[in-house]
């Protein structure tokens, strides 16, 4: 049992610590050699990652480098652009997303989405939260009111909009709208959550609520970010990828890629010296 | 020694300036132009008609007597004919802006429907009148009824629904749509539960302007054959109608023969003005509430 | 089911569960998303059935039409007589009643149209156009029913007391008071065809001490040249096919004729004469009223088509 006298051993690295979680925790995302061309442009090469439930998996790394793109492909919203073509696979719970058969509609059930900016839908509160569960045949009231609250409570906001559920949601702060595009997406209570800069368009105090949030989501969800900022990704996730040009550089635990990034270009990036 | 002689140059200035003042007046006075005739046409109208409109003009039959006639009929018949025509030109232009912008591949098909749709706009509406006349009132054997004339008015005013509704869904930011497939919904869903009603407003607009074209069109109406004098009045979309720029319509001719006639078609035109008005300001309205709510 | 699911387990109300279960049992679901393309496609071709069916209509009554005249003396012929027993179909009266209406209606539209866009485009302030703007909208929201009873009661009897000689009817009339229903659309083509000429350029001349008459009608004017002219060609199109104003104050007289104080038929005013007349199928008659359409029907589009190529072929990159 040599897991359990590294678990017991208090000198034990950091990085082995990690490494033993890895070895218990499942992979949900798991990318083998992915590419992906706008056109004629190659934004992503041979992406291969596994990305494990339960963690706060960073993705990071300068404009253009193919983050957001990998993001929006994992579930297969990237397909929004008419000219794009994929090959690989990106095994989500041991299948193949990007197989025909499977349909979008219920990869996207168990893969909720948070977009860079807020983006609720000019309806009331209570029926932005609804309309996922509704979607997917949800009529009873109070199911529904059940789930209202537990997502809004979820995505700590409920305390903030419980008594106005009937205003319209562009009457929140950008903030609170993207607390409530959160809540939107737990009502569906997705098995992964994918967060695309979630926080460009929000001032620092909303941004540090939201990265409370995803702290507490974590414990149920498995979530990856996107994210333009460094501290945040190191501040919130276990682990995280750096992209430069379509390709990933260097994937690890957060703490490494912070501390003893192996790669050169990593290390520029992150000591600022381009991006 | 200079090309340019500054003090020649600066004596014709003057003159330069002079010309560009006299323009202006001379463009200000060609607007002016159209809104003088306006005025005066309206004038025109209210004094000729105003006098004659009271309860007993609303709510009496036709009659060849100016004293006795009344345009009810001609009302309850605009009022069944915009029953036809608005559930029509709203499914058909409505699903015509869905198929173009959501559906359609950006390719051959769809650009030769947007040709088709544009072209169709230009088609005079008496051409549409013979449509009608050939097809629905003899063809399917109607006859000049309100089924027969909505439908024709309403493949009339199609293209503008088509064209206000496709500018309507176009405006709908496309992260509306990206969050509601984000949450797994389908591309119906989205479409249903989104996109038709945050363009809503947009499409009503356009509804009530093509509504509002609708009630005052003439020549397809008198082309499929409404009678100069009708006297009952409709009970459905079954009957025989007239409606009230047809009546203007026999009115204005026959005022050679009787005076009284144009008073008689002055007075519905302020009636069919008043509407107009009243169905453009609603669209009006709806236009500046919902605008730029994103 | 779903109920009991949510009673058992107070602390987490299983949605994901429940989601998976409506899925299954709503596989209709998949079949509406099928047929929805479809049904609006098919709704999205009536437009097409609609021209179709125009365009047939018309082509097949014509040609039955010039079984009975032949093709030549339709278009060369200067007498109409539809009616009585030696009837003459030969078109050009009415071409010539169009084409004069045409005339008089863009010799008022063009100048005043062209004129009140430069105004709102080039030298009003924001406040002026605002209140304009809607008020030139009111012009053209007017029904065209209401601008043929103006020019039969208002601008004859008015135009009479300067041209003595004028008939009651007549095409002087309803030609001025079309181009004056066409000002509007002239103006506002032609002044958004203006307005997205960039400011640049107009700074770049106004810089060097020109005057903005200058500018306007060396820079801007020849700049949007393609959307003025298009303007010009929608206009035109729609005075061709203007149907009440001139069967209202134009009369019903076929004079073959140049003269505008004379009554004068359209084709559209033809057409609206012979339908209410309750023409029966298959006499002459009846047929010449097709092919007097397809005629209109053939000049609009030519215009129409026109006005599009125009805009595109000499659309300005900025």
């Amino acid at each position: 049992m040599p897991v359990m006298t590294e678990k017991t051993n208090p000198n034990t690295k950091i990085a082995n610590v990690s490494q033993k979680a890895t070895e218990n925790k499942k992979v949900v995302y798991n990318t083998k050699d992915l590419n992906l061309w706008y056109g004629e442009g190659h934004a992503l090469k041979n992406i291969n990652l596994a990305i494990n439930e339960n963690e706060v998996t960073a993705i990071i790394g300068p404009s253009g480098c193919g983050k957001s793109t990998y993001i929006k492909t994992l579930n297969r919203m990237v397909e929004l652009v008419p000219s794009v073509r994929i090959s690989g696979e990106i095994l989500y719970r041991e299948r193949n997303i990007l197989d025909k058969s499977f349909k979008v509609e219920d990869l996207r059930t168990s893969v909720g989405m948070v977009f860079q900016k807020p983006n609720p839908f000019p309806k009331s509160i209570y029926e932005n939260v609804a309309y996922g569960p509704k979607i997917h045949g949800i009529r009873d009231k109070k199911i529904l009111d059940e789930i209202v609250e537990k997502s809004l409570r979820g995505a700590a906001i409920w305390d903030e909009v419980k008594d106005r559920l009937n205003q319209n949601a562009y009457g929140l702060s950008g903030g609170q709208q993207q607390r409530l595009c959160i809540a939107r997406c737990l009502a569906i209570e997705p098995d992964v959550i994918l967060m695309d800069e979630p926080t460009s368009a929000l001032d620092p105090i909303s941004t540090l609520k939201v990265e409370e949030l995803v702290q507490e989501l974590k414990e149920e969800f498995s979530i990856i970010i996107v994210t333009h900022n460094m501290q945040q990704a190191a501040r919130i996730s276990d682990k995280t990828a750096f992209f430069l040009n379509g390709e990933v550089i260097e994937f690890a635990e957060t703490d490494k890629i912070f501390s003893t990034p192996s790669d050169k270009r990593t290390e520029d990036y992150i000591t600022g010296r381009f991006g | 020694m200079k090309y340019i002689d500054s003090e020649q140059v600066h004596k014709k200035m003057g003159s330069r300036l002079l010309a560009n003042s006299l323009a202006k007046t001379i463009f200000f006075l060609a607007t002016l132009f159209g809104l003088v005739v306006l005025i005066v046409l309206i004038y025109r109208v209210l004094a000729d008609g105003l006098s004659w409109i009271n309860m007993d003009f609303l709510m009496n039959r036709l009659s060849t007597d100016p004293e006795k006639a009344g345009i009810w009929g001609a009302i309850v018949g605009t009022f069944w004919l915009m029953l036809v025509v608005a559930p029509v030109t709203m499914v058909l232009g409505v699903g015509t802006a869905i198929y173009l912008e959501e559906y359609a591949a950006k390719g051959r098909i769809s650009s030769f429907i947007k040709t088709n749709i544009s072209n169709l706009a230009g088609v005079p509406s008496v051409v549409f009148g013979i449509l009608g006349l050939t097809v629905f009132a003899r063809a399917l054997d109607l006859g000049s009824v309100v089924l027969a004339g909505g439908l024709t008015m309403a493949l009339l005013v199609l293209p503008v629904v088509v064209v206000a509704s496709q500018e309507a869904i176009r405006a709908v930011p496309q992260f509306l749509r990206e969050a509601s497939y984000g949450m797994g919904a389908t591309k119906w869903q989205t479409i249903k539960n989104v996109v038709l009603p945050a363009a809503l407003p947009g499409i009503l607009t356009g509804l009530i302007l093509a509504l509002s074209r609708a009630i005052g069109e003439t020549a397809p109406l008198v082309v499929i054959g409404i009678p100069a004098l009708l006297i009952p009045v409709p009970d459905g979309i079954f009957d025989k109608f007239t409606i009230l720029p047809v009546q203007i319509y026999y009115w204005t001719i026959d005022s050679a023969l009787v005076a009284e006639y144009a008073n008689l078609a002055a007075a519905t035109i302020v009636i069919l003005l008043i509407v107009l008005f009243a169905m453009n300001s609603i669209a009006i309205l709806i236009r500046n509430k919902f605008q730029k709510r994103y | 089911m779903a109920r009991s699911a949510v009673q058992h387990d107070n602390k987490k109300l299983n949605v994901s569960e429940i989601i998976q279960q409506k899925k299954k049992s709503r596989s209709v679901n998949n079949y509406t998303e099928k047929l929805i393309p479809k049904i609006l496609f098919g709704i999205a071709a009536i437009s097409v059935f609609t021209t179709i069916g125009i365009v047939l209509t018309l082509i097949t009554e014509t040609i039955a039409f010039f079984k009975d005249v032949p093709f030549i003396d339709f278009f060369t012929g200067t007498e109409l007589k539809p009616l009585g027993e030696n009837a003459v179909f030969g078109v050009l009266p009415l071409l010539t009643g169009t084409i004069i209406s045409t005339l008089i209606a863009m010799l008022v539209a063009i100048p005043v149209g062209l004129m009140t866009a430069i105004f709102l485009s080039e030298y009003a302030s924001e406040k002026t156009r605002k209140v304009l703007k809607p008020l030139l909208e009111i012009l053209a929201g007017i029904p065209t029913i209401v601008y043929g009873f103006f020019a039969f009661t208002f601008v004859t009897p008015l135009l009479s007391s300067f041209i003595p000689d004028l008939e009651p009817t007549n095409i002087l009339s309803p030609g001025i008071v079309m181009g004056i229903m066409i000002i509007p659309m002239v103006a506002s083509l032609s002044e958004d065809a203006m307005s997205s000429v960039p400011n640049a350029m107009r700074e770049g001349a106004l810089a060097l001490g020109a005057t903005k008459l200058e500018v306007t009608w060396k820079v801007v004017v020849p700049a949007a040249i393609s959307g003025i002219i298009a303007s010009f060609v929608l206009g035109i199109s729609r005075a061709i096919g203007e149907t009440m104003i001139v069967t209202i104050a134009s009369g019903s007289s076929k004079n073959f004729t140049f003269d505008v104080t004379q009554s004068m038929q359209t084709m559209t005013a033809y057409i609206v004469e012979v339908t209410g007349g309750e023409a029966a199928a298959g006499t002459t008659l009846y047929y010449s009223l097709y092919a007097v359409a397809m005629t209109l029907f053939v000049f609009t589009l030519i215009m129409n088509l026109l006005a599009q190529y125009i805009s595109r072929k000499f659309r300005e990159e900025y």
